[in-house]
């Protein structure tokens, strides 16, 4: 079985301490997490965990079952299996020169990106969609020196 | 009713009924034991704190009920961890109380200061800190379901020493609503029948039992299952008091430490129907890995299912109801030929090692533990060590019912048995004759606790098996090495055994030979007393009978 990118949506009660239970559990059996992101729900009570992990089928059904053992774990929705949307946002801070600025925002504009701040020698954009997309942004600008990438992690939403 | 927290706190041990707590106190939690001293529920001083963890697991696993260990902040609550992870291996149900730092001052490094909420993460099913004075009914009566509950286990609880103090108007929930936690009780019906057709047709079916069937209290839905399919039983460490061990349809323990005629049916099975067990590395690792058995798994927590082992039909639920479901149908196998067999097999295993002549000097302990266990009745608690004491101990004591069998199956706790006996004694009471096994190793890690045997008077029969060495690790070191690489095994000095169980005031008595093993034991099993029998056993007396490297 080859190991496969997942996207959980994990609903927890809204207590403290839940986060590092949830944390903890991927660190203590052994699976890596590559993204992870926090926040309340439409209900205060409830939380919204959006992690990424990469294993096969086994390991995603291990970690679902374990996690489900978690007492304030109400739901666990493997996004990937199912249609949905995933976005992350990003921001980008690039080194660039009274020559070089209006050609990246061009490419920014391209990619949907919104320049957010602009200093002497650097710009700043800001930028959502998929993983995908990112990474192509990141490439292209790459060249032009990138002086800070700080990205969000996965969050992502069922369709319909 | 207005109460301060402490004081709701022992409410809330009365309304669920708990008489016994086994603590150590401390700076951290002096309201509770303030409100403990006007209460009527007996507080037990240990030596340590983590026998408080076993005495309440032992107290927990003898009654069926769940028990509770209390300690202060910082080092009590460290104290607590290995019993707690003990307990939470062996999925019994436990709460743990530990004071915490002054609730504004948590973070700053206090005296006796330790996140012990944090550290016990991966031992607890569940673990609270107490944040505000109004969440204690709720978490209290959460405590107790979520510990007694679906797969038992431990479940702590941390209270700051200022809100133990506070006031609030103390109302018990009669009801509990945990959006994430509803376990399943009932076996799927769809699953039931395939499991049933599944069963019909096996030529050389097998049943491994382990810790659920004592868990589900369900040794009689057993019964009758054996008894209508005729099927085998093999048991983990942990199911060694599943199912009567003088029935002809016991054949025994698996596994590392099993009989080699159980894993041997356990390789020839075309069918395991597993109840309420792990399988562990320590039941799996010396059997062949097979393709074309059919493995039915019953378990209630879906976890383990298909963790260790391929599952061919998972059945989540309650072992005693999924076993009520299966007993619905009536079977017509035909497998007496190979019940046979297992049952010859197990006869002349046991037969040719209790008579076999080891020409070394000391007690047999395979007679001794068999000696032990004709002692013994159906009333009698065995609690085991761990190391070569535990694997004899659960070999040659018969057990007859479910939580006679007490031992640390999953963590392998040294130091256990002691604990766990003097829980169980406080547990069941006088009509129950408590034995405790152990090796001296275990028996000098919580060597302390002998001190309640006496202060409590308690009835407690203990066997200090003492080879001066630590056997089982020694036995490894041959395994993995050679005969010349014992190191660290040899316990260089021990204490006059009999002089210490004097000196802890309790009578003691030392067994040599075989031929002083059954006048020894007669005098032992009469007295209404507790008492100390130090068993002198040779070092290259090996753990299975059929390791013989010499």
């Amino acid at each position: 079985m080859k190991p496969e990118r997942h996207v959980l949506s994990i609903t927890v009660e809204n207590y403290s301490g839940t986060l590092s239970k949830v944390a903890g559990l991927f660190s203590r059996r052994g699976y890596n997490i590559d993204t992870l992101t926090v926040a309340e729900t439409m209900d205060p009570n409830i939380s919204r965990i959006t992690v990424t992990v990469t294993g096969d089928e086994e390991i995603l059904e291990q970690i679902t079952k374990q996690l489900n053992k978690l007492i304030h774990v109400i739901k666990i929705t493997d996004l990937t299996l199912k249609k949905s949307i995933l976005r992350e946002l990003m921001f980008l801070k690039i080194s660039c020169t009274k020559d070089t600025r209006s050609e990246i925002i061009q490419m920014s504009d391209v990619f949907k990106g919104k320049t957010v701040d602009i200093g002497a020698k650097s710009i700043t954009i800001e930028m959502t969609g998929d993983e995908d997309k990112n990474n192509a942004f990141i490439e292209l600008i790459r060249p032009y020196g990138i002086v800070e990438i700080v990205r969000t992690g996965l969050t992502a939403i069922e369709r319909g | 009713m207005k109460l301060k927290v402490a004081e709701a706190i022992v409410k809330c041990f009365e309304l669920e009924g708990i008489n016994t707590i086994f603590g150590y106190p401390g700076g951290a939690v002096l309201p509770l034991y303030e409100a403990l001293r006007q209460s009527n529920i007996k507080h037990i001083l240990v030596r340590q704190e983590q026998s408080a963890a076993h005495m309440a697991s032992g107290y927990g696993r003898a009654s069926g009920t769940v028990g509770v260990c209390l300690a202060t902040s910082g080092p009590g609550a460290t104290n607590l961890i290995t019993g707690i992870a003990t307990a939470y291996m062996d999925s019994i149900p436990l709460i743990a109380i530990t004071g915490q730092v002054l609730s504004d001052k948590i973070g700053t490094d206090m005296f006796q200061e330790a996140d012990i909420v944090g550290a016990t993460e991966p031992f607890t099913k569940h673990n609270y800190l107490i944040k505000s004075k109004n969440d204690i009914p709720r978490v209290m009566k959460e405590a107790f379901y979520i510990a007694n509950t679906g797969r038992k286990g431990p479940v702590l609880i941390d209270i700051p020493k200022d809100i133990q103090n506070e006031v609030i108007d103390f109302k018990y929930p009669e009801t509990i609503d945990i959006r994430g936690y509803k376990p399943t009780y009932t076996g799927h019906a769809r699953q039931i029948e395939k499991a049933y057709r599944i069963i019909e047709s096996a030529k050389q079916p097998l049943i491994c039992v382990g810790g659920g069937i004592s868990s589900s209290d369900c040794k009689d839905e057993l019964i009758e299952f054996v008894e209508k399919t005729k099927i085998p039983v093999v048991c983990t460490l942990m199911g060694v008091d599943s199912y009567p061990n003088d029935s002809p349809y016991f054949a025994g323990l698996l596994g590392a430490h099993g009989y080699p005629f159980v894993n041997n049916a356990m390789n020839k099975a075309d069918l395991v129907i597993v109840i309420g067990a792990r399988f562990t590395d320590r039941s799996t690792s010396v059997l062949a890995a097979k393709s074309n058995q059919h493995i039915i798994h019953i378990d209630i927590d879906p976890a383990e299912i298909g963790k260790n082992m391929k599952t061919n039909t998972p059945i989540v639920g309650d072992a005693k109801n999924i076993l009520k479901q299966l007993c619905e149908y009536d079977y017509h196998l035909d497998n007496d030929k190979w019940s046979d067999n297992i049952r010859y097999s197990r006869q002349s295993y046991i037969e040719e090692n209790i008579n076999k002549e080891w020409e070394l000097e000391g007690v047999n302990p395979f007679r001794l533990i068999k000696a032990i266990s004709d002692e013994a009745d159906e009333t009698t608690i065995m609690t085991a060590d761990v190391g070569q004491n535990q694997i004899w101990a659960a070999h040659y004591f018969t057990a007859s019912r479910n939580r006679q069998f007490l031992t640390s199956g999953g963590l392998g706790t040294m130091g256990y048995s002691l604990s766990a006996a003097i829980g169980a004694k406080f547990a069941s009471g006088k009509e129950h004759t408590v034995v405790a096994v152990m090796g001296e190793g275990g028996f000098q890690m919580l060597m302390g606790e002998l001190a309640l045997v006496k202060e409590h008077n308690l009835n407690i029969k203990i066997f200090v098996i003492s080879n001066s060495r630590l056997g089982m690790v020694r036995e490894l070191q041959l395994l993995a090495y050679t005969k010349d690489s014992y190191h660290g095994v040899e316990i260089g000095f021990n204490p006059d055994f009999m002089k210490l169980a004097d000196a802890y005031g309790l009578k003691g008595y030392r067994i040599s030979h075989d031929n002083e093993i059954d006048s020894v034991l007669k005098e032992v099993f009469s007295k209404d007393e507790p008492c100390f029998v130090e068993c002198k056993v040779h070092p290259d007396f090996p753990t299975l009978a059929h390791w013989r490297w010499k």
